[in-house]
């Protein structure tokens, strides 16, 4: 592979990684908390596609009218279940709860599924391995394609919906200022819970196209939650939009490690991600302009 | 002060207390049950020597983590990284002909300079971010360790030169050093947290930005925390490899020693000192009667680290503590307020 090939590879999976990190950024914007079951909710979803795809021969397309939902309501449940009442204990609580949640939840879905590997590819016709021709050398698969577009769609419906609705702005005001925002009758709980439940509805999303084109073990969750993550705070885990940026940048430094070496792949995904973090340290030292300024307050 | 005739100074007023009747007589206690664990080669069959060692280092991890996220507001998923470390800088000092046992501190040494880099980047991110942060560094350590040609990638290697020892030998070594290094490190840890340090470091945990404004530098003392923790996380492993001999870089590297490690702290009970060693030997006994259960002893510890976090977030020596205010290794101050009391009622 060339590396014009890399990087439109590099790109398309950079849609497949911003869907995944969409539901963890979302969360995180609202709630400033980072769900670390986050990968593993991921994984269920993957699973409930599965178990309707081989057991019933039900299209994922169609099964996701359903899982989507019942994600939103777990969503919902998890909120109330586990985010809400740890966050009551501090900011560390909710690491270990949800660190323990995932946990659990990976070694259920072991002793449900074993270890092997489990893939929708089987059920999805010929969308998994076609492609399209763009030039010599240089195929774009369809389904790659397809995920980028959901991916972009996902983002651009979520940000109208944050922007233009009564609900939205009530959201970006629970995650503003969620003390002030009971004075003016929202409840920052009631809030809280629909982000929880629109996190999940991505996620949902998010675990359909995972199991189409990696399938999913029982333990993917972890890779999972350390990619979204990384694509999250690659983009600057506070605005939708540079979550995809994000996904991108991560999506393409693997795919130009891959050519480097077989472990050049992750390697490099996790090296960018601490340049970024590197950058920010260094960009956070006062600047120029800030120098000047304090030296004004002196003088 | 002077408005009133009848005011006390502060001095008089309230005594100050760092130990207390019960500290002493438990540090007594844990000297006496050291001195005779110390002879436990002399004594106790090869199972039982075995069982200790594992204890010690779970111990060490247990105290480690905890004091990160109990004192310092850090919770790390990440330790893993400085246990597989430690572990592989035994195995490529012994490569290079260092007696092994010599290699764990200096191997630990190693990790803890490694630490200072690293938190300058890491230390800038905080809480869920800082955790995922901890283990994205692990991650990336295990990949750059597979590297070196000595460890045969994914299929790991063998310490090798701890051959040389006969195996009662191997144990009994294994054994003091674990002893030992788990002894040196509480007490140091304990130091560092009775220390205006450990002042300092509880008051960023439980605000920064108060912290910051009467002068406390934030950042370097989160660091002395975080590299102490990153040598015993590396000691910890260290002394796993030399007690088990056989090294795979997936295994010594896995996040479920931080799960483990959470585990211990959670259920001993963050934030205290004692908590961490309660946790540590629940842990090694939930280990010895369910480890062999496989997949149902790791749903065992997720359930029941997720319940700790949900309803008994204190852990069960952070309950006795507030319920019965017992503190048998104190590292805070307590403020006693009889004499307060006593003079308040002697004024006219």
């Amino acid at each position: 592979m060339n590396w014009i090939g890399a990087l439109v590879q590099g790109i398309l999976l950079g849609g497949h990684y911003a869907l995944i990190a969409c539901g963890l950024a979302f969360m995180y914007s609202v709630m400033r908390i980072i769900n670390l079951a986050h990968g593993t909710l991921v994984v269920v979803a993957s699973f409930a596609f599965w178990v309707l795809a081989a057991n019933w021969g039900i299209n994922p397309f169609l099964a996701a009218i359903g899982v989507v939902p019942a994600m939103a309501l777990l969503g919902w449940g998890f909120q109330r279940g586990v985010l809400d009442p740890s966050s009551r204990f501090g900011l560390l609580v909710p690491i270990l709860a949800t660190f323990g949640f995932a946990i659990l939840v990976n070694n259920l879905l072991f002793l449900q599924f074993g270890a092997s590997p489990h893939s929708l590819a089987p059920y999805i016709g010929t969308l998994s391995y076609s492609s399209w021709t763009i030039g010599p050398d240089l195929y774009v698969g369809k389904l790659a394609v397809l995920i980028f577009v959901v991916a972009v769609a996902l983002f651009g419906g979520l940000s109208l919906f944050l922007a233009k609705t009564q609900l939205g702005r009530a959201i970006r005001a629970t995650s503003e200022d969620p003390a002030t925002v009971g004075l003016v009758g929202i409840s920052a709980r009631k809030i809280n819970a629909i982000a929880a439940a629109i996190a999940l509805g991505t996620v949902g999303i998010a675990g359909m196209f995972l199991v189409m084109r990696d399938g999913v073990t029982p333990y993917s969750g972890m890779a999972v939650l350390l990619f979204a993550f990384e694509a999250a705070e690659i983009g600057g885990a506070d605005s939708l939009w540079r979550t995809l940026l994000g996904g991108m940048i991560l999506g393409v430094a693997q795919s130009f490690g891959a050519l480097l070496s077989p472990q050049g792949f992750l390697i490099a995904g996790h090296s960018v991600f601490l340049l970024i973090v590197i950058g920010r340290v260094v960009l956070s030292k006062p600047s120029l302009g800030q120098i000047k300024a304090r030296l004004a307050q002196w003088v | 002060m002077g408005m009133m005739p009848g005011s006390v100074t502060q001095t008089e007023a309230l005594r100050i207390e760092r130990w207390t009747r019960t500290a002493v007589i438990a540090i007594g206690a844990i000297v006496v049950a050291l001195v005779v664990l110390a002879f436990g080669p002399m004594f106790l069959g090869a199972d039982a020597i075995g069982s200790l060692t594992r204890l010690f280092i779970y111990v060490i991890l247990a105290v480690m983590w905890n004091a990160l996220a109990g004192y310092g507001g850090m919770v790390s998923i990440g330790q893993q990284g400085f246990f597989g470390l430690g572990a592989y800088f035994v195995i490529r000092l012994a490569g290079f002909g260092l007696n092994p046992y010599v290699a764990i501190l200096v191997g630990a040494v190693g990790v803890g300079l490694l630490s200072v880099p690293i938190s300058a980047i890491i230390l800038k991110l905080t809480e869920g971010r800082f955790a995922i942060a901890t283990w994205v560094v692990a991650e990336l350590a295990v990949l750059l360790v597979m590297f070196d040609p000595i460890i045969n990638g994914e299929t790991g290697t063998s310490l090798s030169q701890l051959m040389a020892y006969s195996p009662s030998v191997h144990r009994a070594l294994t054994y003091w050093s674990a002893l030992g290094f788990m002894v040196a490190l509480l007490a140091v840890m304990f130091a560092l947290l009775r220390s205006p340090i450990g002042a300092s470091i509880q008051a960023i945990r439980d605000d920064t930005d108060a912290a910051e404004a009467v002068g406390v530098k934030v950042l370097n003392t989160k660091r002395i925390l975080y590299v102490l923790a990153a040598f015993g996380g590396a000691v910890a492993g260290a002394l796993w490899v030399a007690s088990t001999i056989t090294f795979q870089p997936n295994s010594f590297f896995s996040v479920q020693w931080s799960a483990f490690m959470i585990f211990m702290a959670l259920v001993g009970g963050i934030g205290t000192f004692e908590g961490a060693i309660v946790g540590a030997i629940i842990f090694f006994l939930v280990e010895n009667f369910l480890g062999s259960t496989g997949v149902w002893y790791l749903i065992f510890l997720g359930a029941t680290a997720l319940a700790f976090a949900l309803f008994l977030p204190r852990g069960i020596w952070g309950t006795v503590e507030r319920r019965f205010g017992i503190n048998l290794l104190p590292v805070g101050y307590r403020v006693r307020l009889e004499a307060l009391r006593a003079s308040l009622s002697r004024r006219p």
